[in-house]
């Protein structure tokens, strides 16, 4: 249901994308009085402001597509269609992309020097993929999105990173593109299968969700989406682009690389591979738990060993996106809205993690852990800020990741409490990497004379920050309406994916709603 | 009734007049004005492609039913055309930098795309080897056209060693057909040329006539010109080798294979396959230890070629649609591609190895980006029209059941990233070199526009150029038999 006929999400998708069109067309006289910083945080800002809209008509109690726009043929020969719409797993996806634009813009402002028009066009397309990518309902479409995304992100790193840029981006480049390919020649097959069924050539989502599917064409299917998903979540043993890209990428960069990029292989999975192939996904379900469980565990222990802070940061949202994909496939109610709710808060805490190295590398161009150390004496309101965020990263109760985490926790022991026992050991390593990091960082004595000039974050850095650090307390503390949003969507999910013979089902409420 | 056959064939007749003038001219020119016949040359590919579109519709025969110029024709020379008009824009700014200043260029680059349109018009196996011949003289003339330079001449003695002999492998093909049935005509093959005639004689047709085009068109193992010929000819005329050559010669061998050897499809199924896998693989393993950019593309046009084969393989209505549209895309990334190396050469310097591009973003911002939207567009990563095309050419093989075939050009594609966007990251982050590239000539930077925005225009929008294609591939399934054919040879 559209407000009015009002094409909002076409407008959401497509305003940053016009942002950067006018960026990169502004003459270079007129660019000294309208700079491409100001353009940009127009349309970040109506960008968002635009997709709050979305939530006063959002329905939730119904577990549809909403705000559908479409489908208009795009390609009419083959059957791609121009299909927006969202629900609540990809409304909360969808607010979460545009605050954290909005927050990418305003922490450029600082450190990036050189190259500024490039460099903010490029972020505007970027927004523009990644929200296509939450709103798109045709196969080919979010697929366009989805493969859009990596161009900016490639530029992103490779020319305002750090010292080993070329070979981050390139890598990132790579492994992702490996992964989509096969994610495209999924796609092909689901879709040439529904055309020698029906005789109709269709990349429609909703459509092609009708067709039940032999067994063997779900477990290939399967496996080629989940491996053009599975490169991005990251999940072990495809996450080693990861830490090379986080730490060279501009802290923009790694804010939406970690807090939005990820997403996208996480919301690739429920959105597609759950519902499109269910058999598939309960037979390989503990596989699938095993990688989850091996990225928390083996994301942990990796990352009590790092000494640059942001590989630390990389490493945890390994870790932490293991959560996510062992929430999935729990596939009940508990487990998949701990999982979504995950999704969101994951980029809200890890973006503001980000922020943070980023704040520490403007002033001291180290990254290393042992190069600080008492900065809290210094910089109180930094130390607030950082603290905070550690505590939400680390899932304490009261604030965002306790409830995602807790309900990820709950649906997986409804189906064994091994898996919980197991991702309990990822909660206690990640509170002993990120208070030791805290410890050695923020707290001892303030010895070294270039930490002892620093000064405290300035009003721009805690007007960025606050956004955040608002949403943390406000889902830890009254989570009920995000969750409201998810829950129908969430449930019809869980359907989907138990709609399969009953005998392959155990009997009991493990898998049940 | 040779009203309507000068009709058919208005195009190709536009082209000789042009041809002709340009020598009338050329002769009568003072020195130095050389651009004249170029401009000239221009026009008549223009009105060309104008009359080319005037003649869209059904299908037309002409001549005795030698020529048929169908959708699928009409498509291919428009391609052509196009292809050829482009890189009249760009020789401009090569042949001053190569000090190339005789007037035979225009006439000769013409006579080519001559032979090119006739040849994918032909309905006849003797007017395909006339189109086919018509095509090749001039470009040994041409590959060697920079006098004083020795590795020019060496490609022109290449191409035409290696040209001359593929030909003749053709033309043993032609006359071996013509022995089984008796008819040249390629209604007539198809009626007649049959597994029941002599299963080893006609496997040795369609074998020495896939060997016969898998030259021009650059499939391996019948590659190894490629890269020596184009380094070492003028950049212009190796821009227009890889792309309109390349179009012609895959027009030819897709109604050869779907029209006259259709009865053989099982046969020349796997041969194609074959060919498209090593074509593919080696063409883009090879490519990534190039350090000559003009090598780079070289081998990079060898493994596009791969990609075509797929829809060859496939050869169902996408397929063809998706080697149209492919062929469409790739003539304007590929000469994209070659035209910036133009664009970095002057006096005296190529400007073909990768380190004449460093630090390009700074000194040309919209030239790089353009190159980036080129390599995006070769690797086929959308919204590109190399991902539209690709995404055609993967489809039709899904659709014919060749999932490895599939699989191993997705692979390639992601294999070809490394090479390509090797040229970006020296152009974004390496240093400007002491001597900058010499400021863009009006003439290259309106081509490269020009191919930029069809490049994302096809991306973006496709629906037109598949529709157009898809009719182009639906006249060559639908090619009726005309019984009068079979009364002479």
């Amino acid at each position: 249901m559209n407000v009015a006929g009002f094409p909002l999400l076409t407008l959401i998708t497509f305003l940053p994308v016009a942002g950067a069109l006018l960026i990169l067309l502004t003459p270079r006289e007129a660019g000294r009085r309208i700079r491409p910083e100001m353009i940009a945080c127009v349309a970040t800002v109506a960008t968002f402001l635009f997709s709050l809209w979305l939530l006063p008509g959002f329905q939730r109690s119904a577990p549809g597509m909403q705000f559908v726009e479409g489908p208009i043929p795009w390609i009419p020969t083959i059957g791609v269609q121009y299909f927006l719409g969202v629900d609540g797993i990809s409304l909360p996806l969808v607010l979460l992309t545009t605050l954290l634009c909005v927050v990418a813009v305003l922490c450029s402002l600082g450190p990036i020097r050189e190259r500024l028009k490039e460099y903010y066009a490029l972020l505007l397309v970027l927004e523009t993929g990644m929200v296509g990518v939450f709103v798109s309902l045709d196969l080919v479409l979010f697929y366009v999105f989805w493969e859009t995304v990596l161009i900016p992100m490639y530029f992103l790193i490779g020319v305002w990173g750090g010292p080993r840029r070329a070979y981050a981006s390139i890598k990132f480049f790579l492994y992702t593109l490996f992964g989509s390919v096969f994610l495209l020649l999924g796609i092909l097959v689901l879709a040439f299968h529904y055309h020698a069924v029906t005789g109709e050539y269709t990349f429609n989502l909703l459509r092609l969700l009708e067709l039940p599917l032999p067994a063997t064409y779900q477990f290939g299917l399967f496996l080629a989406f989940f491996l053009g998903f599975a490169v991005k979540v990251p999940m072990v043993p495809f996450h080693t682009w990861l830490p090379d890209a986080h730490v060279e990428a501009p802290t923009a960069g790694s804010v939406l690389l970690a807090g939005v990029l990820l997403k996208m292989g996480a919301y690739g999975l429920i959105r597609f591979n759950l519902p499109l192939f269910p058999l598939a996904s309960h037979v390989l379900a503990p596989a699938m738990v095993a990688l989850g469980l091996m990225g928390i565990i083996y994301g942990a222990l990796v990352t009590l060993a790092q000494t640059d802070l942001k590989k630390l940061i990389a490493y945890s949202s390994v870790s932490h996106m293991g959560f996510i994909i062992l929430g999935l496939f729990t596939f009940n109610l508990q487990g998949l809205t701990g999982a979504v709710l995950q999704m969101v808060n994951h980029g809200i805490s890890t973006g503001a993690l980000f922020l943070i190295v980023g704040m520490i590398y403007e002033r001291r161009h180290t990254r290393q852990i042992h190069d600080l150390g008492g900065l809290a004496a210094r910089m109180p309101v930094f130390a607030t800020l950082f603290a905070i965020t550690a505590f939400s990263s680390l899932g304490l109760p009261g604030l965002n990741n306790f409830v995602g985490e807790f309900l990820v926790l709950l649906g997986a022991f409804r189906v064994t409490w091994v898996w919980t026992a197991l991702a309990l050991i990822g909660v206690v390593l990640s509170a002993a990497y990120l208070l030791w990091c805290y410890q050695r960082m923020m707290f001892g004595p303030l010895e070294k004379p270039e930490n002892q000039t620093l000064e405290d974050c300035t009003r721009l850095e805690v007007a960025y920050m606050a956004p955040l650090i608002l949403l943390m307390f406000w889902i830890g503390l009254a989570p009920g309406p995000t969750i409201e949003v998810m829950e129908a969507a969430v449930q019809q999910v869980v359907i989907q994916v138990s709609s399969i013979a009953p005998a392959i089902l155990p009997a009991g409420g493990a898998y049940g709603p | 009734m040779i009203m309507a056959d000068l009709i058919a064939v208005l195009p190709e007749l536009i082209l000789t007049g042009v041809i002709l003038a340009l020598l009338v001219v050329d002769a009568v020119l003072p020195r130095g004005r050389q651009a004249i016949g170029g401009w000239t040359a221009f026009a008549g590919v223009v009105l060309a492609g104008l009359a080319t579109v005037a003649l869209w519709g059904p299908p037309r025969t002409a001549f005795s039913q030698m020529i048929i110029k169908d959708q699928f024709a009409l498509f291919i020379n428009l391609v052509i055309l196009v292809g050829t008009g482009l890189t009249i824009l760009v020789s401009f700014r090569d042949l001053s930098n190569e000090g190339m200043t005789l007037g035979e260029y225009y006439p000769l680059l013409l006579s080519a795309s001559l032979g090119m349109l006739i040849m994918v018009s032909g309905n006849h196996l003797m007017v395909i080897y006339l189109g086919l011949e018509l095509m090749s003289l001039p470009l040994f003339v041409l590959a060697g056209f920079l006098k004083r330079d020795a590795r020019s001449a060496e490609a022109a003695l290449k191409y035409f060693l290696l040209s001359v002999f593929s030909s003749g492998v053709l033309l043993y093909g032609m006359t071996l057909a013509y022995g089984l049935t008796g008819l040249l005509s390629l209604e007539g093959l198809r009626q007649l040329l049959g597994p029941e005639r002599s299963l080893p004689a006609v496997l040795v047709v369609v074998v020495l006539l896939t060997g016969g085009l898998a030259f021009k068109i650059s499939a391996v193992p019948f590659h190894m010109w490629v890269p020596d010929v184009y380094e070492g000819s003028p950049t212009a005329v190796a821009a227009f080798m890889s792309v309109a050559t390349k179009a012609a010669a895959f027009g030819v061998l897709a109604r050869l294979l779907t029209v006259a050897l259709v009865a053989l499809q099982p046969y020349w199924t796997s041969v194609v396959w074959i060919l498209a896998v090593l074509t593919m693989t080696v063409g883009n393993v090879t490519a990534i230890h190039q350090t000559n950019v003009k090598r780079m593309l070289a081998y990079s046009s060898i493994a596009q070629a791969g990609y075509i084969m797929i829809g060859l393989v496939a050869a169902n209505e996408i397929g063809l649609t998706g080697v149209l549209v492919y062929l469409a895309v790739y003539t304007f990334m590929n000469l994209g591609a070659f035209s910036l190396v133009i664009a970095l050469s002057r006096a005296g310097r190529r400007g073909d190895q990768i380190q004449d591009f460093a630090g390009l973003a700074r000194t040309h911002p919209v030239a790089a980006a353009v190159l980036v939207v080129f390599l995006l567009s070769l690797v086929g990563v959308p919204p590109t029209g190399g991902f539209i095309g690709k995404f055609l050419l993967f489809s039709s093989a899904i659709q014919a059941q060749q999932l490895g075939l599939a699989i191993i050009g997705v692979l390639n594609s992601v294999v070809s990233l490394s090479y390509y966007f090797r040229l970006v990251q020296v152009m974004y982050t390496g240093e400007p070199p002491a001597v900058p590239a010499p400021p863009m000539a009006r003439s290259v930077a309106v081509a490269l526009a020009v191919m930029g925005v069809a490049i994302l225009a096809i991306g973006l929008y496709p629906g037109p150029v598949i529709d157009w294609a898809k009719d182009g591939a639906m006249a060559l399934g639908a090619a009726e038999p005309v019984s009068s054919l079979l009364a002479r040879p």
